[in-house]
């Protein structure tokens, strides 16, 4: 069976010449599965992101999703950015609003995209602070605003790019709880990167570890043998949560190291 | 959570229908706030007349003390709108005179001016023609323009108004097209995942983002426009406060010319302000 993401051969070089950042990365996700990406910083993971979302173009190699070949960005592979990228002029609700405007403009009547918009934003728990500007809403509600308009996109694959790095502990722990809960009701295809290992496991089906970079590639790939729905207390003491743990941990920080603290 | 967080905070807080200060001591305590914010600013007021009162005060200085200019001048404080016919006016009516060239002068220019930064902003053919003509034109001074302005319209009123409106106008363009290029990456890359384009990019996207670039260069136009408008006026005559200054001096009457300065001073202040206020209220607070 074909898989329903295949990046394949994918490789960049930013200026002609220069040392490429990512060289074949080959990676086959299937349909409703959800990926972590982990890696240090600056190896590549958002220009492998940013190349699935169509945003940057490959060197060398392709993208093909459901069939078809990726060159352009599209609402099919939305994306939830590492800074949220929310219209600041606009109100938590305008924002989702201008994006199923956008998708659903021809498809959808005006009451049905209100009330899908709407919907979105209860997916998200934020429907009380809806008519709140992005200026008045704490970096956790961002964060969930920019969720809701990449879902109410209906994409095939939703990408994630850091979606809970800049958010504390607690606010990151309820996140990725309604993350979970949503991706269990949805069944969308995620590709998530992330810095935080546990964060990984307790939320992945498969971790894709990168080597550091230039020339950063997929170094291994560890499957996450955990029933869901997960429960991030049980997940605590279960021996596959710790294994999967520890092979993530091994790999970064004693067989690649950050460069920058290895010297 | 943050339920019992806020009960709590309920219960500790002081019951205002109960227990709180009535209707005329809440009135008592704003007043005494803004009081409190006016202080600091009156107290300095008070001190600047005093030095000048002492300075200017003495029987050989050639400047009036305030006692002087309220003795010569309080009719001019105290009746802006007389009209004793001919170019006999009240300050107000001369501010009056000078604020409609202003506005037209200025409302032509925010108009241009915004129409060719964006031009300038999104075409780079457009920008590499007209930029370096903007670039020499703007160093102009304003008033070098209005002997040509004269030639050209052979009339005060259609050159006073040009002469704002060339001010104006660069600081405009300028603003506007520097907001217009630099919409930032992210917005662009949500337009993009999104798929919006053309038209739709450019009033959802490009003129939000770029409109608190926009008020500033208007901020700026407005200050430049009240500068050259009362310089300009000193030159063409009629109504209008620079008139009003330089028929004062003409007829050395001082004290006048202190309180035209204020007035001047306080109205360039609320157009400031006003443009200002125009700014946040339509880029809803995104812009200073
Ligand atoms: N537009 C660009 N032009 C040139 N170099 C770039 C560009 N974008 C990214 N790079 C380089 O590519 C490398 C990878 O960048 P990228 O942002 O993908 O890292 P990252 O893994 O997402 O890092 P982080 O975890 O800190 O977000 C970096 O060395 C960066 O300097
Ligand atoms: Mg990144």
């Amino acid at each position: 069976m074909a898989a329903y993401l295949e990046i394949s051969k994918v490789g960049i070089t930013f200026k002609p010449g220069a040392v490429p950042v990512l060289v074949d990365v080959d990676l086959q996700v299937a349909r409703g599965e959800y990926i972590a990406i982990i890696g240090h910083s600056g190896c590549g993971k958002s220009t492998l992101l940013n190349i699935v979302a169509g945003l940057t173009r490959a060197t060398t190699g392709g993208v093909v999703l459901d069939g078809r070949e990726v060159n352009t960005p599209g609402p099919d592979r939305a994306v939830v950015f590492q800074n949220h990228s929310l219209l600041p002029w606009l109100t938590c609700r305008e924002n989702v609003r201008l994006a199923v405007d956008q998708v659903f403009g021809r498809s959808k009547s005006r009451a049905e995209r209100a009330a899908w918009v709407d919907e979105n934003l209860e997916l998200v728990r934020m429907t009380a602070h809806a008519d709140k500007r992005p200026a008045e809403i704490s970096g956790g509600m961002k964060q969930r605003i920019g969720i809701a308009r990449a879902l109410a996109m209906q994409p095939k694959v939703l990408l994630l790019d850091e979606p809970f790095g800049a958010l504390d502990a607690l606010t990151r722990a309820h996140l990725q709880d309604q993350v979970m809960e949503i991706h269990h009701r949805l069944g969308m295809t995620v590709l998530m990167i992330t810095h935080d290992v546990d964060e990984a496991v307790l939320l992945s089906d498969r971790i894709v570890m990168m080597t550091n970079g230039p020339m950063a590639t997929i170094g291994e790939i560890a499957t996450v043998n955990l029933p869901r729905p997960r429960d991030r207390l049980a997940l605590v003491e279960n021996s596959n949560f710790i294994a999967a743990r520890q092979k993530v941990m091994e790999f970064l920080y004693a067989r690649h190291r950050n460069p920058a603290q290895a010297a | 959570m943050s339920t019992t967080i806020d009960s709590v905070k309920v219960q500790n807080a002081p019951n205002p229908k109960a227990s709180g200060p009535g209707p005329a001591a809440r009135i008592g305590s704003a007043l005494w706030n803004a009081l409190r914010n006016a202080a600091p600013l009156l107290v300095m007021l008070v001190l600047i007349f005093a030095i000048w009162q002492i300075a200017a005060g003495g029987a050989k200085s050639s400047l009036p003390p305030p006692t002087t200019i309220w003795a010569q001048s309080h009719d001019l404080i105290l009746h802006p709108f007389y009209d004793h016919g001919g170019l006999d006016k009240g300050l107000g009516l001369h501010l009056f005179a000078s604020l409609k060239r202003v506005f037209l002068g200025f409302t032509l220019a925010a108009i241009a001016g915004v129409a060719l930064g964006m031009l300038v902003g999104t075409s780079m053919i457009a920008m590499r023609g007209l930029d370096p003509i903007f670039q020499v034109l703007r160093t102009v001074p304003p008033l070098a323009w209005l002997p040509l302005s004269l030639a050209a319209f052979r009339e005060a009123q259609p050159s006073a108004i040009f002469v704002i409106f060339i001010t104006a106008i660069w600081p405009v363009i300028i603003n506007t097209a520097v907001g217009v290029r630099n919409v930032p990456q992210d917005y662009r890359n949500v337009a993009r995942v999104i798929q919006l384009r053309g038209l739709g990019y450019f009033t959802k996207i490009v003129l939000p983002s770029a409109a608190p670039y926009i008020f500033t260069g208007l901020r700026i136009g407005i200050g430049l426009s009240w500068l050259a408008i009362v310089a300009a006026e000193m030159l063409i005559g009629g109504v209008g406060i620079g008139f009003f200054i330089w028929d004062a001096w003409n007829s050395s009457n001082i004290s006048d010319i202190v309180v035209a300065l204020i007035y001047v001073g306080v109205v360039g202040f609320f157009l400031d302000r006003l443009v200002a206020m125009a700014g946040n209220f339509i880029t809803k607070g995104t812009s200073a």
